[in-house]
């Protein structure tokens, strides 16, 4: 009896997703560039997207975000795409070792902050206030972009500082400031511009010297080279550069 | 193996009237239909494929140095205590429930049911979450412990344990209670009939009813709670020898090191695997 329920079910199973493949086969005259970008890119891109297709009708923008090092991952393994965003550019050596990465260019730097709840219970306001005993302290861990510069802003200051996380990511740091559960936490700047309703930013001297180049691509392999050349152009033009500015972002 | 079993003559003529214990279940053996095969195998290539993937992807000759690196060890070390102290947990809290949701009928004992299973369903990281929403320094009871008694939870291994028990003590429940339904609860009345009193009749024969549901529960809770990450990194952060296990570890490790990631998960393989090879028979058989 369960036998025979399971048929029909299963052919019902494969109907619909046969019907879903068909679906995507009539949508196919749209034309489609997928852009990679780095998670921090997100509220920049989004507002790139619908200006790229206002532009550019019937051209549907695929933005799949994500960390750098996870993007290039996906390239090096052969994740068809157009264009790469990366938030570093060791993340983008990976990809240009593979002989994939076209001609990067460096459009957008970024740089940490210390990020506080707007009422700062831990009375944060310099680096080396973030050794003080006491305090919930969160920072990305060394692996990671945001993690190599907090390593880097905190050997310059001479500052030694006890975490009681390594996030593996500036999202999930934030996340805990925002949460209330850290004290103070090491972000970049355009994070502590995302969730400004929440959190506050304090600058600090060292972390000029510790920048974020972003570097941007079209890939070698693009199966739609031209739209992505044009959506490269847009980044790198004046409205990318007003939305980069917006959002927080240094424009070279 | 399969297919020795589909082969074997089926002894009864009629399939599973008899009702839905697991011992009717293998008796009323009817041949399987031949459609079913392709899906089936294609399933277990969707299993095995990618960890052969992994096994085929990994620099084998750098192997050994990397899964023994100190932040291998330090992640391993933390993960088998952490999970062993979360299915200690398990048993502790989740035996018990399992007895009162299969013999105690409480009131909704329905609704009851379906919430305990609730983490098997709910992404780990919005249980982890969850969690930290009501332990966490502003959380709904977190604030007085730290208030009262300045106790802080989220970022401490004890927040890892938590967490690995909230994902991992619905399997045991399942299992045990499993367990309990099968047998029936005809050993008990007769029991109590005797003159037995309830502790004794519980400790004398509702807990032996359990044991076979136990292996398969604990082997399933342990295995759960070693492979756990989103509620971990959600409630207990990620710091070295604290509360990085060693798939928070994998996850870091894939930033930076692709190479000592795809060790580290062979690792975990092989350890998850060991345990559930150790008690497969069981696991298959009392899990459902």
């Amino acid at each position: 009896m369960r036998a025979r329920a399971l048929l029909p079910t299963l052919v019902a199973l494969v109907v619909a997703v046969a019907a879903c493949g068909s679906d995507a086969g009539r949508a196919a005259p749209r034309r489609t560039v997928t852009v990679l970008a780095a998670a921090s890119l997100t509220e920049v891109f989004g507002r790139l997207e619908q200006r790229f297709e206002a532009d550019h009708p019937g051209v549907d923008v695929r933005l799949s975000y994500g960390g750098s090092s996870d993007l290039a991952q996906q390239i090096v393994n052969g994740a068809p795409a157009d264009v790469f965003a990366a938030a570093n550019t060791a993340t983008m050596d990976t990809v240009a070792k593979a002989g994939l990465a076209g001609k990067p260019q460096v459009f957008a730097t970024n740089e940490l902050r210390i990020a506080v709840r707007e009422d700062n219970p831990g009375k944060v306001g310099s680096l080396a206030d973030l050794a003080r005993d006491g305090l919930v302290l969160v920072v990305c861990a060394p692996q990671v972009p945001c993690g190599a510069a907090t390593a880097k802003v905190t050997r310059d200051a001479g500052v030694r500082l006890r975490p009681s996380s390594e996030e593996p990511d500036v999202k999930s740091v934030l996340g805990k400031v925002v949460a209330g559960e850290a004290d103070a936490g090491l972000v970049y700047v355009t994070d502590v511009h995302a969730r400004k309703d929440k959190v506050r930013g304090i600058a600090f001297p060292e972390a000029a010297n510790a920048r974020n180049d972003y570097p941007i691509t079209v890939l070698d392999r693009a199966p739609e080279a031209d739209l992505a050349r044009q959506f490269v152009e847009l980044v790198r033009g004046q409205a990318g550069r007003e939305a980069l500015t917006a959002a927080g972002f240094q424009v070279p | 193996m399969a297919s020795a079993a589909s082969s074997t003559p089926d002894p009864s003529p009629t399939g599973g009237v008899s009702g839905r214990g697991g011992a009717d279940r293998h008796r009323a053996r009817t041949a399987l239909p031949a459609v079913l095969w392709l899906p089936a195998a294609l399933g277990f290539a969707l299993v095995i494929l990618p960890v052969l993937g992994l096994v085929l992807r990994a620099d084998w000759v750098r192997l050994p140095e990397l899964v023994t690196s100190d932040a291998a060890l330090t992640a391993l070390g933390l993960s088998l205590r952490t999970a062993a102290a979360s299915t200690l947990l398990s048993l502790l809290l989740g035996g018990p429930l399992a007895v009162v949701l299969a013999r105690g009928r409480p009131p909704g004992l329905r609704v009851l049911r379906s919430l305990v299973l609730l983490p098997l369903v709910l992404p780990p990281v919005v249980g982890g979450l969850a969690l930290l929403y009501l332990l966490g320094r502003a959380g709904l009871v977190g604030q007085y412990l730290d208030l009262l008694f300045g106790v802080r939870i989220p970022f401490t291994t004890t927040a890892v344990v938590l967490a690995q028990t909230f994902v991992a003590m619905p399997f045991l429940v399942v299992s045990l209670e499993g367990a309990l339904r099968t047998a029936g609860e005809r050993y008990e009345a007769v029991a109590a009939t005797l003159g037995a009193r309830p502790w004794t009749v519980f400790w004398r024969v509702t807990v032996p009813l359990l044991l076979p549901g136990l292996g398969s529960g604990v082997v399933l809770a342990f295995a759960r709670a070693l492979g756990e990450f989103g509620a971990t990194i959600a409630f207990a952060g990620s710091l070295a020898g604290r509360t990085r296990t060693l798939p928070l570890e994998i996850y870091l490790q894939r930033e930076s090191d692709v190479d000592g990631a795809v060790a580290l998960s062979l690792l975990l393989v092989a350890v998850a695997a060991a345990v559930v090879v150790l008690a497969r028979p069981r696991a298959v058989e009392g899990a459902r």
